[in-house]
């Protein structure tokens, strides 16, 4: 097969049936050299920016949303046309209007209801009425839920869980769009559905098949979305610009159909930079025009937006989307991935000024180029918007076609997708053991019923032969409750076009998470080398400890404690494992609470390492705050012990560090965090968020939002725009360990 | 063989080239008006560490230290344990890992040689320009301090030059220009430090139950340490 758009293309496999990958090996042009090629933001640029801008301010202005269309569902073709501004080069818009958002009420219309009444506004007769009609993922799940499952939800043992909203952690493949165009896409799929046709009618098949039917259609409704933007995407992009908007149609499709928790990009830029070396090479782009067409594509990245609930961002802070782009990295040859379109993806922060999102991250491997590797640190430095994922550890397990979807959940891009499952709460569970099955938050029973550990000191080998017992019960109950959700979303909110852009025969993950890992390991380790002895309500309810002597605490690169964090995840993993998940879904494991620590602290009663009642928890796999003792580095050896191996959907880490910690000079701060970054990856350590700042800034921002619209920081696997964070959010993050010098 | 330690700190990037491990040895003979760690004075005080665990701790460090990186041994002054110092940086050096020690160069003994023996880099406070200031400020002695730096020339280990800068005190440009001279009369010197003073060691001294001697004073603007810093050879300053 050949199409006239892929001359000056290298031949290979990928001509023979879908195989992006194949294409990126066989046509890249591996770049080694520094960032001094870059250029800044044309006038054009400048302009869409500054209109983004405005519009930015007035959503703040207007309580963080700008309007929301209440009487068109979102889909693919329910609106007309949008754009930034006339001159657009990359065009298309989730609405008809920039910052508008539109309504999905697939998830969940209570969720849909709630979140236009929060900004002002009401869903219209018209959705309302239809949606009477229509089962959502919402009610499909509720339908089904056992009592337990409602209480565990409800004590937010079981917390953030995707029932009343798009699951996302869905990468469509968006790139094969633009390699094959719709119509050979629809070929293969017509293909693997007619081959289905042949096998046993049962129950699996026959989803799939129906599933093909519907990734057909819409598949179809692309091409007629990029018609109204008057582009016909049915045969291949024929350059660079082609191959930007097709790619980027293909994710706009995805995110008018599903409102996904996480709707990440996937690993676009490699792919770019062929189509725009072969337009260099034909004197038809210049440099500038170059990085003129990923500054347009990262703006309209930057004006996607889903409607939430006040109670969403409670959980998920900063509005975010994950629109996450993983850059770099090396391939399965020992060759950089590393081009010249990496370079521009990134020099975006700097063009279009730092912002949360897209969510850049790089694939550190510790044979990237140096310069490369330089220029990153610099950003961090610059910018504090982009966070590092170990790719020498993902790619031995992912290959060199994977990416990150959400913040640090790899994923073979279009050959596997994820269920994505929220997080379990260790913390709470270890309390809910230690009353025999009563959660001393709100009262509920729960699990296995016994007497609750009241008899003095507690004697750790006891606490463990207990915990087990829940941690057995709460794992069948998890992975239950995940199999009720999937099961429901596949039904009723099924993600028809980031499916099509998949492989039909797609590896499916469940993504399993735990929070409170350093709560309960410090907690652990109170009752293993300090005396706590619990203290009662009037009803016999542990409710706080008295905690005397000095204990190990995770973040000081000391092992007595880092094993019991260590071992807690090999626990959880391997007793996920014991309940088959659905579809035969792989079990995976994460370490990471997005902005939900700070709730999941304030519906957490105390615990023996002498956090208090409500208090906030250390996000994703962090040491406590202010509990480490050794410098930043022993907090890092830490977090890099964590094993990998039973948490591969990531282990996140967020460091923060005051400039003058990093170095005196400019120059000394990147060499220093290029080592440091080096050494935490070759521990084989999973993520980094590095951030490059002074809490002074942060407390300024606290009292002068005003100032700082454009703070980023990074917090659990994404950046956020600090002002958009709540105030008990922001109170956390300034709260959080800064190191310093001394 | 033991020595008392104040702190381990795993990241530091200000006390010599790189990423290093800093260790705080415990105990210092002199009493500088503008020490930041007068919990480190008492010889007696911090926690006592066998070597061989203190280098295992540090092994675990060494991917982060790149090219330059390292461990620096600072203080309290570290030549009060020179024969801990020694056998500590002796272990490291068979591990191939650069050593800096941060000393006042207060003394000079067989111990001390030993010291630098298996030193890379020496951090050399050179905190005055008299011998008057020294016994005012410092109680000690510039001359100790010059003998120091003698040995170091003869044995050619190289030497970072280093002075706080403390306002009414070091910050006149006389100040600096001997501290420029020193450098140039001894071929060991690489590089010259001015270090801004800073005033947020208040409460360690409260805690201490101390007066803090510099209470009230400010750090030097940015200015101040710009156009001193401008007073040193450029070859010191990279």
């Amino acid at each position: 097969m050949t199409f006239e758009q892929w001359n000056g293309f290298q031949f290979g496999v990928w001509q023979e049936g879908v195989n992006v990958r194949d294409f990126i090996d066989k046509n890249y042009t591996p770049y080694l050299g520094d960032a001094s090629f870059l250029t800044g933001p044309t006038a054009r640029t400048e302009r869409a920016l500054a209109e983004l801008e405005r519009l930015k301010k007035e959503e703040q202005a207007r309580g963080g949303v700008l309007s929301v269309d209440v009487s068109t569902v979102s889909s693919l073709c329910n609106y007309q046309p949008g754009y930034l501004t006339k001159e657009d080069l990359i065009v298309g818009l989730q609405t008809d209007e920039p910052l508008k958002r539109g309504v999905n009420p697939f998830g969940g219309i209570r969720m849909a209801r709630a979140a236009c009444e929060a900004y002002g506004y009401k869903l219209s007769d018209k959705i309302e009425e239809f949606f009477t009609y229509r089962t959502t993922h919402n009610d499909g799940v509720f339908r089904v839920y056992t009592d337990e499952m409602k209480a565990a939800r409800h004590c937010a043992l079981l917390t953030g869980l995707p029932d009343a909203y798009g699951r996302g952690r869905i990468i469509g493949d968006y790139r094969r769009i633009a390699l094959y165009g719709v119509d050979y896409l629809i070929v293969e799929k017509e293909k693997d559905k007619a081959a289905l046709g042949e096998n046993l009618m049962d129950v699996e098949n026959i989803r799939l098949t129906e599933e093909l039917y519907q990734q057909i259609a819409f598949l179809n409704k692309l091409k007629k979305m990029a018609e109204m933007y008057g582009y016909d995407i049915s045969r291949p992009a024929a350059n660079a610009r082609e191959a930007i908007q097709w790619t980027y149609f293909g994710y706009l499709a995805a995110n008018k159909e599903q409102n996904g928790a996480a709707m990440s990009f996937g690993r676009t830029s490699t792919f770019f930079d062929i189509y725009i070396e072969r337009d260099l090479k034909n004197g038809v782009l210049d440099e500038r025009g170059a990085q003129e067409l990923i500054d347009d594509l990262v703006l309209k990245l930057r004006c996607a937006r889903h409607l939430r609930t006040p109670e969403y961002n409670e959980l998920f802070g900063g509005d975010p989307m994950w629109i996450t782009e993983s850059i770099g990295g090396m391939n399965l040859n020992h060759q950089t991935l590393v081009t010249k379109s990496s370079f521009r993806m990134l020099q975006t922060l700097y063009n279009l000024g730092p912002a949360p999102e897209p969510n850049l991250t790089v694939l550190w491997s510790h044979a990237l180029p140096e310069p490369f590797k330089k220029f990153c640190a610099r950003i961090s430095c610059d910018t504090d918007a982009i966070q590092y994922e170990n790719d020498d550890l993902m790619r031995a397990r992912f290959g060199d076609d994977y990416a990150i979807a959400c913040c640090v959940s790899a994923m073979k891009v279009g050959k596997q997708m994820q269920f994505f499952g929220a997080r379990t709460n260790l913390a709470k569970l270890l309390l809910l053991a230690l009353n025999g099955g009563v959660d001393n938050m709100f009262g509920t029973r729960l699990g296995p019923q016994m007497e609750p550990m009241t008899g003095g000191v507690l004697e750790y080998n006891k606490v463990i032969e207990r915990f087990n017992i829940y941690l057995t019960w709460l794992c069948r109950l998890y992975v239950n409750t995940m199999n009720c959700i999937h099961y429901m979303h596949d039904k009723y909110a099924y993600e028809k076009t980031q499916m099509a852009l998949h492989d039909t025969d797609v590896q499916r993950l469940m993504a399993f998470g735990v929070a409170g890992l350093s709560v309960i390991t410090d907690s652990l380790s109170a009752i293993k080398y300090a005396k706590v002895t619990p203290i009662c309500d009037e009803n016999g309810i542990i409710v706080d400890f008295d905690t005397v002597g000095d204990f190990p605490k995770y973040g000081n690169d000391d092992n007595r404690v880092d094993e019991i964090a260590q071992n807690l995840l090999v626990a959880v993993r391997a007793e996920l494992k014991k309940t088959p998940a659905y579809r035969g879904a792989r079990h995976t494991l994460s370490a990471l609470t997005i902005t939900s620590n700070v709730m999941y602290g304030k519906k957490t009663g105390a615990t023996p390492d002498g956090r208090k009642k409500g208090e906030p928890f250390a996000p994703g796999a962090n040491p406590m705050h202010n509990r480490e003792h050794n410098g930043a580095l022993a907090s890092l050896n830490s977090v890099s012990k964590l094993p990998y191996s039973s948490a591969s959907d990531g282990i996140s880490n967020t460091f923060s560090i005051v400039p003058e910690a990093l170095g005196k000079t400019g120059e000394e701060r990147i060499e220093n965090l290029v080592a440091i970054l080096t050494g935490y990856f070759l521990n084989d350590a999973h993520h980094l968020n590095v951030n490059v700042m002074r809490r002074e800034t942060l407390l300024d921002a606290y009292e002068h939002p005003e100032q700082y619209p454009n703070l980023t920081i990074r917090v659990s696997g994404y950046a956020v725009n600090f002002c958009k964070l709540s105030r008990e959010q922001q109170r956390e993050v300034i709260m959080r360990t800064f190191h310093t010098t001394v | 063989m033991q020595g008392r330690i104040h702190s381990f700190q795993s990241l530091g990037t200000v006390d010599g080239p790189g990423v290093r491990c800093v260790v705080f040895m415990q105990g210092c003979p002199l009493r500088c008006i503008c020490c930041h760690n007068p919990d480190t004075w008492d010889p007696n005080g911090g926690e006592a560490v066998e070597v061989q665990p203190l280098v295992r701790k540090i092994l675990r460090f060494r991917g982060y230290f790149g090219q330059r990186g390292g461990v620096t041994v600072s203080g309290g002054e570290p030549l009060l344990q020179a024969p801990f110092v020694a056998e500590l940086f002796r272990r490291l050096k068979e591990n191939g890992i650069h050593t800096a020690l941060d000393t006042s160069g207060c003394f000079w003994n067989e111990s001390a040689a030993a010291v630098l023996t298996y030193t890379d880099l020496v951090l050399l406070d050179h905190k005055y320009p008299t011998e008057a200031d020294y016994r005012r400020f410092v109680g000690g002695s510039l001359a100790q301090t010059e003998r120091f730096l003698t040995e170091l020339e003869r044995r050619q280990i190289p030497v970072w030059l280093r002075r706080v800068i403390i306002p009414q005190k070091t910050d006149r440009e006389a100040s600096v220009r001997q501290l420029n001279d020193v450098a140039r009369r001894f071929s060991c010197v690489k590089k010259v430090e001015l270090l801004p003073f800073r005033n947020l060691c208040e409460e360690k001294y409260t805690a201490l139950g101390l007066d803090f001697p510099l209470k009230g004073t400010d750090s030097p603007s940015h200015e101040t340490m710009q156009s001193l810093t401008a007073l040193i050879d450029p070859i010191y300053l990279s």
